[in-house]
């Protein structure tokens, strides 16, 4: 039997996906079912004067118009705290209709329920709302005089700024300076399955959410808080989400809302975001500009790095992504400073959004670094490779794995990187400009904190059931779970059934950060393990077996044939024992204790981005003609769903380069473009054929399965390596994303 | 020529049926089956199919006409079913996600979509999947260029967009050697 882990396996999920069978958050069928829409502020900051619901009371099926004159109070609000914590984790630190005040555009002002979801809408425009409106502060430029540098950020857990050596020495001394600002439009996640929760309460105290989330635990705790109830009354069932991206990794203030709208009208409710509201209800990639200034030598080794970055948060929270964070490890640079600076503003607090800071942060230093290879005359992988880091230059640890360097031998050698003429606008095909650049990608390997659980058994019959509390919502974790627990059981994987999508189910952290498969893939390794481990060991005891007697350490097993490791003709099925012994199953609850973030290594995953541009001469219009990207993430559990989601990664910092921004209209303080026909996302005309691979390498350090995520590192640099390849075509530096034709005119 | 005076005074009232804005029985015939249903004229045919038929497969993107996730067929045509309403639809053939294959057998579109590993949270891919087998009905499926275009009107937020293309070629090179070998 060949291991089912690095297989090619298709999704045990697909055959119900393509037929349209899965059930989402807001397709799980619920008797006496009611429909709640959300109304929201027009203004982005002041008060409620008046809010007449008297009309929309009145309109036929309205079963309740909910303000903040009559939902109540909630009980807590626990503090932002990301959800890889395995707590409570609100997305901000602020719940709406609690009073009349209003801090930014699109917070809920009013919920209303009625028995058809046509009905709630209409009556939510039958709210007449007067408001007192204060000025506001939407954009980052109308702030900058009020920026802050703040204690720490990220829900507490990243200092707000740090620093190593002698930064300014080290610049003032230095041969070269690159010194360069970029800036970044917001952007929103817009997963194609909006946010729903479908509440039902069973009784006064016992509580069901339909939620699509990354977190089924990280919903229950952050409702039962919000409600003042134990976790015990609270059960959430996420069976299928559809996409987040970020979006449903903190826990917004919907699922709280469907549940105390249902307990007004004491009937089951149903909350779906519009797509509208997906631009106002659960955060975003803040706007921010990073300023960077590299000082090096003549010979390129960088010797300073300073990296500041200013990016708008909300009234409520410290908020920034962690947008310094990989960048300030890339390289050797034994003088390092990094500023975080923050501006209140009107908006919803910001959010992870996939690479939460990487994409943004390795976009800045590795345009910068492409400058710098340009002003000494070194082709860029050359400048990568002179101040490539043998050990993490901030603490001076080995990495527990990289593969940088192997990445990016392959990532040349797939692209034809070394045929390239160095010089801009040194090739053109008709009208078109053509270019190719390189970025490095990183992303950190995150532990979570706490204890991971998996549960698995196995059956008389000799199938077996694993499950965890994680939730399936695109990254093929049932799948690589099925694989990684016939594995461990010496299962072929049709006889192995992963189940998770419940907070009933043994405590998972919310699959963020790409820790979402090396948490719940090691629980569940162990716990398969450990149930082998222990039929085994009944087999060698027990008078009737054929291994009675024999070393556990030397029996294996193939295909659910416990034997001896060098007598494979002697042993028996788990079937036969279980059979014999009249035991219908057995047990075992695995748990893993993640190492600490800082147990004596580095911990990182890198990759390494290439991708040629064709530019119009005239029109600026920029097309991506082919993307390379090779990784280094550990293990990879399953090829197939591994490439997918590196692939869908690239793809993402495809749109994050060329079209993804969200535009502010300061005069009213509202998003202008909130919706999928006027917030660009790449479309199937836009995605070019993408080169994926991977670079198996060996990691004991970060967990027992030695896989460090594929779901983020897909992003980072692939923005960079765009815009770079956008000088080489053009001869023009890019400071600005997204990177617009009108810029390239 | 009519004049305004004669149009004024024309006794032919309008014959059309007066239905709504309440509730009225609407029939529709999805997947080969008549369905009933009371509904207000104003209930699109999206949410008809999911709401009141539990037809959930096609999926709730964005409700605009934007990102295709609704995508349907319409007399064999393809439709956005949250721009059109329930009402309009019937004495019309509406095909939905959940007709596509025939009992357990995958349609050869949804096994390629399958294989090439064409979706990852799925919930585009009904959408995708129903513009997929039209598009090849309608031949616009000649090379890659001509796919990226006709598919352009479904978003895939995970991006999967290559191996959706993959898939699309599989079933048309399938059914160019079924079509050779006849």
């Amino acid at each position: 039997m060949s291991p089912a882990i690095g297989a090619t396996l298709n999704r045990v999920d697909g055959r119900f996906k393509v037929r349209g069978e899965s059930r989402y958050s807001a397709e799980v069928p619920v008797t006496n079912l009611t429909h709640a829409v959300l109304v929201n502020a027009k203004i982005a900051n002041g008060r409620i004067t008046d809010i007449d619901t008297s009309e929309a009371e009145r309109a036929e099926g309205v079963l309740a118009v909910l303000t903040h004159r009559n939902l109540g109070r909630v009980a807590t609000v626990p503090r932002l705290l990301p959800s890889l914590a395995g707590l409570a984790a609100p997305g901000q630190t602020f719940f709406p209709l609690q009073d009349e005040n209003v801090h930014y555009a699109g917070q809920p002002i009013a919920v209303v329920v009625a028995d058809t979801i046509e009905r709630a809408d209409h009556a939510g425009t039958l709210i007449r709302v007067a408001y007192e409106p204060a000025p506001a502060t939407t954009l980052l430029d109308q702030g900058r005089d009020r920026a802050y540098v703040p204690e720490r950020i990220f829900g507490g857990l990243l200092p707000g700024q740090a620093s190593r050596g002698d930064v300014e020495k080290a610049l003032a001394e230095a041969d070269v300076r690159v010194e360069a600002s970029y800036r970044f439009a917001p952007n929103h996640h817009n997963p194609i399955e909006p946010g729903a929760s479908t509440a039902v309460w069973e009784d006064a105290d016992r509580l069901t959410i339909y939620d699509s989330t990354q977190g089924p635990s990280a919903v229950q705790f952050t409702v039962a808080e919000l409600l003042g109830l134990p976790p015990i009354s609270i059960r959430v069932v996420s069976h299928a989400v559809g996409g987040s991206f970020g979006s449903k990794a903190m826990v917004w203030h919907h699922p709280a809302l469907a549940a105390l709208a249902a307990r007004h009208v004491g009937r089951p409710v149903r909350l779906v975001l519009t797509r509208e509201q997906m631009f106002t209800s659960c955060g975003h990639r803040e706007e921010q500009e990073q300023r960077i200034t590299i000082g090096a030598r003549a010979d390129g080794r960088i010797t300073a790095l300073r990296h500041h970055k200013i990016s708008l948060t909300s009234p409520f929270d410290d908020w920034a992504e962690p947008s310094l964070q990989s960048a300030s490890v890339a390289y050797t640079s034994p003088n390092y400073e990094g500023v975080y600076h923050l501006v209140r503003g009107n908006t919803i607090t910001p959010t992870f959004m996939r690479a939460p800071g990487e994409a943004s942060g390795m976009f800045a230093l590795e345009c910068a670094m492409d400058e710098l290879a340009e002003r000494i005359g070194v082709d860029p992988l050359d400048l990568r490779m002179r101040n490539y880091s043998e050990t993490d230059p901030e603490s001076d640890h080995p990495w527990s794995s990289s593969g940088l360097r192997e990445c990016y031998e392959r990532a040349a050698e797939l692209f034809g990187w070394h045929e390239r003429d160095p010089r801009p606008r040194s090739r053109r095909e008709g009208q078109w400009l053509i270019g190719t650049g390189l970025a490095s990608a990183l992303y950190p390997v995150t532990q979570p904190v706490n204890p991971q659980r998996a549960r698995a058994r196995i059956y008389n019959d000799g199938t077996a059931v694993v499950e965890a509390g994680v939730s399936e919502f695109g990254t093929g974790v049932f799948t690589a779970m099925t694989q990684v627990a016939a594995d461990a059981l010496g299962l072929p994987v049709e006889r192995v059934r992963f189940v998770g999508g419940s907070s009933d189910l043994p405590n998972i952290t919310a699959a963020v950060g790409s820790a979402g498969t090396s948490a719940v893939g090691s629980a569940v390794h162990l716990a398969a393990c450990q149930l082998r481990d222990e039929l085994i060991r009944r087999a060698v005891a027990d008078d009737h077996s054929p291994l009675r007697g024999a070393d556990p350490a030397r029996v294996e097993v193939r295909d659910g044939k416990m034997v001896l490791c060098d007598r494979p003709d002697v042993g028996e099925t788990y079937a036969d024992l279980l059979h014999r012994t009249m035991t219908p199953d057995v047990e075992v609850l695995g748990t893993w204790n993640p190492p600490p973030q800082d147990a004596g290594y580095g911990v990182h995953t890198f990759g390494a981005q290439m991708a040629e541009v064709a530019v119009d001469a005239d029109l600026g219009v920029v097309r991506v003609r082919r993307m390379v990207g090779v990784f280094a993430p550990g293990r990879v559990l399953n090829r197939k769903t591994a490439h997918s989601q590196l692939m869908g990664g690239m793809l993402w910092g495809l749109g994050q380069a060329l079209m993804e921004a969200t535009r502010m209209d300061p005069r009213l303080g509202r998003w202008a473009n909130a919706s999928l026909a006027d917030y660009l996302v790449p479309v199937n005309a836009d995605a070019p054929d993408v080169v994926v691979d991977t670079v198996e390498v060996r990691d004991d350090v970060v967990n027992p399965i030695g896989i460090k995520g594929v779901g983020e590192i897909g992003v980072v640099g692939a923005a960079a390596a765009i815009a770079n390849a956008v000088h080489h075509a053009t001869g023009r530096r890019q400071y600005e994303l997204p990177i617009t034709l009108e810029k390239l005119l | 020529m009519k004049s305004y005076q004669a149009t004024r005074t024309a006794p032919a009232p309008d014959s059309a049926v007066v239905r709504g804005p309440g509730e009225v029985e609407v029939r529709l015939r999805v997947n080969g089956e008549v369905r009933r249903m009371f509904v207000e004229p104003r209930v699109s045919l999206l949410d008809a199919l999911r709401d009141r038929l539990d037809l959930h497969g096609t999926k709730k993107g964005c409700n605009q006409g934007a990102c295709g996730a609704c995508t349907v067929w319409v007399d064999r045509r393809r439709v956005l079913a949250c721009l059109t309403l329930a009402i309009s639809c019937e004495n019309r053939e509406v095909t939905t996600i959940e007709g596509l294959s025939e009992g357990d057998t995958l349609h050869p579109m949804q096994q390629a979509f399958l294989d090439a590993d064409a979706f990852q949270c799925g919930y585009c891919t009904p959408g995708q999947i129903m513009s997929a087998v039209a598009l090849l009905d309608e031949g616009h499926a000649g090379d890659d260029d001509e796919i990226r275009e006709w598919m352009s009107g479904n978003l895939c937020r995970c991006a999967a967009y290559p191996h959706i293309r993959s898939a699309i070629r599989r079933v048309r090179d399938e059914q160019e050697a079924g079509r050779a070998a006849r």
